[in-house]
């Protein structure tokens, strides 16, 4: 059986990982190569990186911190942030990274997709979409989930279902969903959408955005009809302990890898 | 011991030189006849289009190269089905060491998404021949190994772990002194890198 994966983010800036942490048994917490190594040693199935740096040097330290993280750890990591062009994928796939993840550059030129799948494979193409159920500016009497850029911070006229289809017909290799509305409140993943998500696409879905405790892991898998989850702060000030969520999770039915 | 990768137009072939490194083994990435015919082990890894490798393979004269290897060869995801007859990916002919036919998955339920990427068992069959020990020694049945492919090879006299996706199929296979995996040991955490370990450890 395939299994669930499970995904720890890092958000990292100038080579240095943002939201603090508390992992104990880690002299530098800070230093995202030893955070990686750390997670793959707990058990994470995959490990993505987020550049949130905006200046040029700073994406020459991120590109410094992927060769290292290629060199040090043996599961498969995931980068974003800040690409906008094949250029970028070329460099940071050259690194050593497995996938990239894309997300406003695609949104504003969807054929980025599609040269990404066709010079490398739709296996290296995370398409990652920020989504927030509310109403669009040409229909404003329905609530539906529409899709942000820039980090959420600039709405599209695009919804998430419609994007997510175009992606995947484009040749995106998954699809990474983060609920803006769920993201921060820790109350569970928005597990309704990833469920009409992951029962309408053929590629994997994973869910980003509200995990708070190892139920809602459980309940985004089964409920949410989920590939993966993602998490951050959760695992990085240790309120959720990898091989103890994994545990819990067999336990529970869902096939994971111990 | 000289460890050579056969350096081709396939993608992720850095990953395996990273991972060789972690062992402490400085790998040799070459396209170069004598070195890959001198070198003490081969690898043959990567990911990509069956029909534009193996364009490549023939265009540098390294079809014929990597067929009259005699020393240890482990050939990696797409290095798998390449080393098999035939590919339905762009209706390849291939290196016909294993004289088995590499398929595409046909999904039979939406669930069953192509292609198949993650973490899958192996169920290992150290009955066919002892030979699966060898590169497989110390791993156990269930462990987990990281697969990213569209095309598989079935289970056949070769097979040396089989996985479970959408149907029963070869994780891995040996002849002689061609040894594969479909999956990635380069990404698949400690079990994997036990596997590089065994095969690097191959007696001649």
């Amino acid at each position: 059986m395939l299994a669930k994966r499970i995904i720890p983010c890092l958000d990292v800036k100038d080579g240095q990982t943002v939201k603090g942490t508390n992992f104990v048994n880690l002299r530098h917490a800070g230093d995202p190569v030893e955070l990686g190594r750390a997670y793959s040693e707990q058990g994470a199935d995959e490990l993505v990186f987020l550049d949130i740096t905006a200046s040029h040097e700073g994406r020459k330290t991120f590109t410094d911190m992927v060769s290292r993280v290629a060199a040090t750890v043996n599961i498969p990591f995931t980068v974003g942030g800040g690409i906008g062009e094949l250029r970028d994928v070329d460099r940071l796939l050259n690194a050593g990274a497995d996938k990239v993840s894309i997300n406003s550059a695609a949104l504003r030129r969807p054929e980025l997709i599609d040269e990404i799948t066709r010079h490398f494979g739709s296996q290296v193409c995370v398409v990652a979409i920020d989504a927030k159920m509310g109403y669009a500016a040409n229909e404003a009497d329905v609530a539906q989930w529409i899709c942000y850029l820039n980090g959420g911070r600039i709405p599209t006229d695009r919804s998430l279902f419609d994007w997510a289809h175009e992606a995947q017909e484009r040749g995106a290799g998954e699809i990474l969903f983060t609920s803006m509305n769920h993201d921060g409140v820790k109350n569970g993943f928005a597990n309704d959408a990833l469920r009409r998500l992951s029962d309408t696409l053929s590629i994997p879905v994973i869910a980003s955005g509200g995990a708070g405790s190892r139920e809602h892991f459980r309940d985004t898998f089964l409920q949410g009809h989920s590939d993966a989850a993602l998490a951050a702060s959760v695992f990085h000030f240790g309120e959720i302990k990898i091989p103890e969520l994994k545990k819990y999770l067999q336990a529970e039915g869902i096939t994971v890898r111990i | 011991m000289k460890v050579a990768i056969v350096k081709y137009n396939a993608g992720n072939i850095y990953s395996v030189v990273h991972a060789l490194r972690r062992l402490g083994v400085e790998p040799l990435l070459t396209d170069d006849p004598a070195e890959l015919l001198s070198a003490d082990k081969v690898l043959f890894p990567g990911q990509g289009e069956a029909s534009q490798a193996m364009g490549y393979l023939r265009a540098h004269g390294l079809d014929q190269v990597i067929r009259s290897l005699k020393q240890p060869v482990l050939g990696i995801c797409i290095g798998q089905q390449l080393l098999c007859r035939h590919s339905e990916e762009g209706n390849t002919d291939c290196l016909s060491i294993f004289p088995v036919d590499v398929r595409r998955f046909q999904p039979m339920r939406h669930e069953q998404k192509v292609p198949h990427m993650g973490w899958n068992g192996l169920e290992l069959e150290i009955s066919c021949d002892g030979a699966g020990q060898g590169l497989f020694q110390g791993l156990h049945n269930g462990d987990y190994v990281y697969f990213v492919h569209s095309y598989y090879v079935p289970v056949c006299e070769f097979t040396t772990a089989v996985t479970d996706y959408i149907l029963p199929f070869s994780a891995a296979l040996h002849k002689d002194n061609f040894y594969t995996t479909q999956f990635h040991p380069e990404k698949s955490g400690s079990v994997g890198e036990q596997i590089l370990r065994n095969f690097l450890t191959l007696e001649q």
